[in-house]
This record gives C-alpha cells, structure tokens and sequence, in this order.
C-alpha cells in the first residue's frame, strides 16, 4: 500500500516550537527559510510581479487631463492640494473619498479574512512581498537553506565577506528604488526623475528616499518576521476575525498523526501510522519559522508555502495531497471526530480509509458554498453600499461650487441716497481642467443690484466672469438695495451661479442685513 | 570572573554576583542595540554642544562652531519675508495709486498689506470695519468730504484733516454761527437742511430756513447745498450725517460747530504703507 516510508528529513525546529517555547520577550532565532516549489509558490511569484509593477510603475502611466491639468494617471498633487486619479480629479474638500475607499479596504479585509483567513499577511502585504523580494536575492548570492545556515555559523572568510557585502548591497539597491518610486506618485515623474538624478530636486524628495530606503531595509533585510510577530497590529486583528468556517492552512493530524520516521518498523509493529513522515519541509520553508503542525498561531501569515513543501514530499512518497492544506476548522473538528471515533482513541488514520487505502467517504470537505453564509454576506453588502455610494456620488457630484461669506464688519452700509449696501466674499469654484465663464446672478431681493471689485461693469443683478481652469476665484461683491425696497433688518436672497454654456449651477442662499431705520 | 559564574537555579539566569541578605540580583544585561543607542546619543550631546550654543560663560555662553543663531534665523526669515513681498512693493513704490487700483495682483497685494496697516493706525477712530462712528467718518459709504478717488484718499491720509503739524495738510473751519445768526435763524436754517434729505416736524420754517442758507451758507455749502470737496464742506441733501441726523444734531453742528482732526500719515508710514492703505479704504466700497 505504502510505495515508500522515508524521505530526508530536515533539521528544523520551529521557533516557537511548544518544548522550547518562551515568552515573546526573547533573543531572535535566526531563520532561513528554504526555496519552496509548487501552485502557491508560483501564485505568490504572480502577486509579487503584480503587487509590485503596481508600485513601481504606477507613477510612469499617462493620462490625458488637456493643456490646463498634469498628464500623470495617478498624482497625489500636494502642492496645488490635487489628486488626480485616472479619470477623477479630487479637491480637498472631497477627500471623503478617500475616507470612503479606506473603509471599503476595511471592509474588504474584513471580508476576505472571513473567507480565506489571513491572505492579506501571506500574499499581497507589502512587509511579505518585499520580504520574499529580499530573499530571492539572499538565495540567489548565497544558496538555499543549508548552505546559508553553513556560511552563517562559519568563520568570517573572504567568500563570507564577498557574499554578505553584494547581498546588502543589493538589499540596498531594491531599498533605494523602494523609496525612489515613492516620490513619483508626488510629482510629474518623469522631470522628477531627472531632478533626482542630477540633484537638484527637492530636499524632501531625498529625505523621503532616504526614510523609506532605511524602512524597507530594515524590515524587509534585517527585521523580515520580527514586523509581523512584535510590531504589526494586524495579525492580533485578522485573528479576531477568523470563525470555524474560514479557509486557514491546516495540518490535517486526521491523517497525518501519528507521525512517524520509521514507518516499516512501526507498520510491522502493528501500530497506527498516519502520512506525516516528520521530514521537517514544512518547517524548513517557512518564512515565519513556525512548525504548522502545532496548529494556527499568531506567527503564521498563512503564505501556504508549508502547503507547496509537503505536497512535494506527499508526491515522492506516493500520497494523497492535502495532508497540509486550507481546511475549515468545522471540516478539521468533523474529521478529526472521525479519526479519533469520537474522541474516544488517540487519532487513528485508519478511521478515516477505506479497506482499499483510500479516503472514507464520511470526510468532510470545503465546498464553494462554505463561503456563502450571513457573515460574508453582510460584509459583501456593507462593502458594496460604501462603494456604490462612493460612485453615485463621484458621478453626479457637481464640478461647480459657490461659496458665500457676508461680510461681518460692518454688517451693511447706508448710502448716500439712503439705499442700504452688503458687502459679500463670492468664491467660484471652477473644478475641471477647462477655463470657464460663469454668470452670477441675484435672485430675490427685489430691485437690487450688484458690483464686484476690479470687474468694470455698471451696477446690475447678473454679471459674467471668466474663470481659470482648476481653480479657484474670489470676488468681493456689492449688493445694493433702494431704500424703498429694503423690507425688514434680514432678508435671504440666493446668489445663483451658473455655467455659460449651461452645463453646471449652483446657489447659495446669503442674508441681506440692514438697519431698523432705513429712510 | 568567568570562572565562578554563578547561576540562579529557578530562572536559569546568571547573576550578578551581589547578594543582600541572600537576595541575589540577576544578570539581565540591556539590549545591545539599546546600549548602542544610548552611548551614541551621549556622543550626539557632546557633539551638539560643540556644534551650537550650550556652555553658560560667566558673561556669554560658548557661541557653537557652526555659528548657528536663532535672533539671524528670525533676522533672515524676516529678510526672506521681505525679498518674497519685494517686487509687489517695488510695483507699489513706482506707481501711482490709480494703476495699482487697476491692476489685479497689485490691487490684492496692496489690500491685504493696507487692511493690516489699518488694523494697527486707522481702527482707533474709524472702527475695525471701517465702518467709523458719530465724527468719524464711515469709510464704507459712497460719501466723501475731501473726494473719494484714490488720489484724493492718498493726499487726505497722508497729509491729514487740521493737522497743523503738517503744512498741505486738508485745511477748513466752520464759522460757530451761533455769534453770528440768532437762535431763530438757527432753528429755520437747521429745518430747511433737515428738509433737504427728508421730512421736518414745522414746515414753516423751511422757507425762512432756505433764506437763512442763501445768506450765509451757500459760499461753502453750495447754493444746492451739495457741499464743496474742495472746502471739506459736507453734502447736505444725502442721507448721510458726520454728526448725527435730525433737526436738534444739525442746529448744535451750526452754532458751534466740531471739526475733526485726522492725523498725516506720510512722515510716519512712509510712502508705500500710504498707497496700501489707500488702496484698501479705497477697496471698501465707496471708491470712486
């Protein structure tokens, strides 16, 4: 039935393994995590690629805006308080926005941590991604797992000192070009990239080269785990969020228990013997260095590496995949009660197989509707009423805006012909690409008439003024009303604003104030 | 003192070697990085007390190799405030009041530096809107005594109104008629101006009144009674009163009258800070 019952095993203890744990206030335990092969290996080489062409090239798309905005696709415009996205273009004041996509990533964590655990932490999280960019170079200059272990307990030869130096070196290199690619998405990157060259950018753009060039070599370089385990308040969270019917990598002791090296001596002894050979693979290419065996911990980011390692060994031994695998803790507790008859015996794989060797049918497995349940359904909804309102807003939001502030002192101004006058701060808020002219116009307040500092028109109830493109004008306004017709000491009237080619209008309703004798 | 280390048996831990009463205290030494940390920061101290000012002297101090000053960093950012504000007030110096009214830029520049130099000399007497009060004149309105162009804003602020100190400055007096014309003269002249910008209590004095006026008012006032900027001589048919409105203001104005004094400006603000505050009074809203 067994092709075969023995693989290498590998010389690796779990850093937080239960005989020598200790508590968290402890000295570090080097870890050096082997090259791991497989589907999730190959996912994560994908995300990588993805993840991090989004933060390296970003800066580089085009987007054309016209002659009056920046052609950057994506600017975070600080100076001119602009950030331009595609095809939206957001002011200060719409930065709800932005509030608006934090919560749908909250959400969506949320979401997705309910569903398929902490996949955040194991594949797209910046503190992974560069961590496994990191280690790509460590194994490249300095081999897989053993020869590393071998060169660290080693004396300090030349070779030592060669490969140590071109490996920090080149950390550095990926560090530099971490935080150069920051500072793109701050200003027009291509000028940009030419200033930084030749020196003459900014001071700040350095600085910021240089905080985040430290950052990324010191967590992704030298602290790498560490992040994780003591500094990020994630894990503490996503935990929270897991219930039984979230997907986590799982070893499944159902079939692997008990484990055993010498499988043909325990066979012959007529003992219970489950598929874990205890080679140890799962530990060795664990980037965090946990043994998963001793089930979910608050160190594994679930990168599904451990899954990649045995399945490589199930394969050369002859098994069935999955003895490590993303499993339900629900499907993990059924067909735990099914190895142990209940809890009953210590775990059996026997209990689990058929007479042929195969697997019971009375084994519980994830199916895709385990997803599909009231918790991942209420966070799907909140996340699509956050998003759906973000985009009726972001489509119908005006473009247009008018501000109005009456003047306070003083409040009117009686006239030599007894009319009565308001003084008002007018802002036009032109907020697309394109220069505009805007008729402002009053209504209500009958026989009045307005005039605007530095605009040579005669008195009248509506005007025309040219705004920039993008910008905002201000205009100090007069209104006046004839003595006969002031009615009471406060009247509303609207300021109506509106765009000359009809596109776009907006009101404010303003106060008129006047004194309790007016002649 | 390697040799007789010793180790405590419940933690596992070395220990110092101290013992109190059979208290021993164990050997928990501070992070490396944290020492590190520590000494490098004492470097920094002493270092920092070489590069800047530190060291009290009996009457100084050690002045810093780097000659760092924090009254030069307030002296140059003055300067770097000047230098930024230089070409606005180069513009404001070379030209007229008028040109700066008509340019934008300037005209913006030009109120935000008049409104604060307003806030400091003028809010005394003209209120901090301008808006002024009984014998201080409203800044706001369309009524002025001495002209409301911008040239004529700028001569009144800075020369001045019977500022005798300075010799162009805006020079009127009104006779006191109350020891020239009797007591009736007054009461009919005083309705008669009343009734020129609204109603009268007695309207048989107005005609008396408008003979009073015609006798002895119209030199300055105009025989309209619409004032004489010239002469400082207020428009007596608008609704706007220095003193006060009414029958009972406008007879204590004709038999003694008061007479404001504004102080000049030039001598004390210098040019340019005239033209800005001129160009903000002018920016009120009676500019003409």
């Amino acid at each position: 039935m067994l092709k075969k019952t023995q693989v290498a095993p590998h010389a690796a203890e779990a850093v937080n393994s239960a005989k020598t744990r200790q508590p968290l206030y402890a000295a570090r335990k080097k870890i050096f995590p082997k090259r791991a092969s497989g589907n999730f290996r190959r996912f994560k080489w994908l995300v990588m690629a993805i993840t991090l062409g989004i933060y390296y090239l970003t800066p580089w798309l085009r987007w054309d805006r016209g002659s009056y905005a920046p052609d950057q696709a994506v600017l975070l415009d600080l100076a001119h308080r602009r950030f331009y996205f595609f095809f939206v273009e957001i002011w200060p004041q719409e930065f709800y926005y932005v509030a608006g996509l934090l919560m749908m990533a909250g959400i969506g964590l949320f979401l997705i941590t309910s569903t398929v655990g902490r996949a955040w932490c194991g594949y797209t999280c910046p503190q992974t991604v560069w961590v496994d960019l990191f280690l790509v170079v460590e194994r490249a200059i300095e081999g897989d797992r053993n020869a590393r272990m071998k060169l660290d307990a080693g004396p300090w030869t030349m070779r030592k000192l060669v490969l140590r130096v071109s490996k920090h070196a080149i950390w550095l290199v990926i560090a530099v070009a971490t935080g150069g690619a920051w500072i793109f998405y701050f200003a027009d990157a291509p000028t940009l990239a030419l200033d930084v060259v030749e020196g003459t950018a900014a001071p700040v753009a350095y600085v910021t080269i240089a905080v985040l060039m430290a950052t990324t070599y010191t967590f992704g370089g030298l602290m790498r785990e560490q992040v994780c385990t003591y500094m990020c308040p994630w894990p503490r969270i996503q935990a929270a969020m897991l219930d039984e019917n979230s997907l986590t990598v799982t070893y499944n002791d159902w079939r692997g228990e008990p484990r055993s090296r010498h499988a043909k001596k325990a066979i012959a002894a007529g003992q219970p013997v489950g598929d874990c050979v205890d080679c140890n693979a799962c530990v060795a290419v664990c980037p965090m260095g946990v043994d998963i065996r001793d089930g979910q911990q608050l160190e594994c980011i679930t990168c599904a590496l451990c899954i990649d390692a045995c399945d490589g060994i199930m394969d050369k031994l002859g098994r069935e995949r999955g003895l490590i695998s993303y499993a339900r803790l629900s499907d993990y507790n059924a067909n735990m009660a099914l190895a142990t008859a209940g809890g009953t015996v210590p775990v059996n794989p026997a209990l689990v197989r058929t007479v042929t060797g195969a697997f019971s049918d009375g084994l519980a497995h994830f199916q895709l509707r385990n997803i599909f349940r009231l918790r991942t359904f209420i966070y799907l909804g909140a996340w699509s009423a956050v998003g759906l309102a973000l985009l009726i807003s972001l489509l119908t939001r005006e473009r247009l805006e008018l501000n109005v502030l009456h003047d306070r002192n003083p409040q009117f101004v009686s006239l030599s012909d007894g009319s009565i006058r308001n003084g008002y701060t007018v802002k036009l808020l032109n907020m697309i690409p394109e220069p505009r002219a805007i008729v402002v116009t009053l209504q209500g307040l009958p026989g009045a008439e307005m005039s605007a500092v530095g605009i040579e028109l005669p008195p009248a109830r509506s005007f025309e003024t040219l705004v920039e493109p993008d910008r905002l004008k201000v205009l100090k306004v007069f209104v006046r009303q004839p003595a006969g017709q002031v009615e009471g000491t406060a009247r509303s009237f609207k300021f109506r604003i509106e765009d000359k080619a009809g596109l776009e209008s907006a009101e404010y309703t303003a106060t008129f104030n006047a004194p309790e004798t007016a002649r | 003192m390697m040799s007789n280390e010793q180790v405590d048996e419940i933690s596992g831990i070395a220990t110092t070697g101290h013992e109190w009463d059979g208290i021993k205290e164990l050997n928990n030494p501070l992070p490396r990085w944290w020492v590190i940390t520590f000494y490098v920061t004492i470097a920094w101290a002493a270092a920092y007390t070489i590069a800047y000012p530190a060291w009290p002297m009996l009457s100084s101090a050690t002045k810093g190799v780097l000659g760092f000053s924090s009254r030069n960093d307030v002296k140059n950012e003055l300067a770097a405030a000047e230098a930024a504000k230089g070409t606005y007030v180069a513009a404001i110096e070379q030209k007229s009041v008028s040109e700066i009214v008509a340019d934008d830029a300037l005209r913006e520049f030009a109120v935000a530096a008049g409104g604060a130099a307003f806030k400091v000399n003028c809010v005394q007497c003209h209120g901090s809107g301008g808006q002024g009060s009984a014998g201080f004149p409203n800044l706001n309105d369309d009524d002025w005594l001495w002209g409301g162009k911008a040239e004529q804003i700028q001569q009144t602020i800075m020369h001045g109104i019977r500022f005798a100190s300075d010799l162009d400055t805006r020079v009127s007096e009104m006779p006191a008629f109350g020891d020239i014309i009797t007591p009736e003269q007054i009461t009919q002249v005083s309705a008669y101006v009343a009734s020129l910008s609204g109603a009268v209590k007695d309207a048989s004095l107005v005609e008396p009144g408008a003979k009073v006026f015609a006798e002895n008012c119209v030199a300055c006032h105009g025989d309209k009674a619409q004032g004489n900027r010239e002469l400082g001589a207020p428009n007596l048919t608008d609704a706007i009163w220095l003193y006060r409105s009414g029958e009972t203001a406008i007879a204590a104005q004709v038999r003694e009258p008061k007479h404001g004094i504004m102080p000049a400006w030039a001598g004390r603000l210098g040019q340019t800070a005239v033209k800005e505050l001129t160009v903000y009074v002018h920016s009120l809203g009676g500019g003409e």
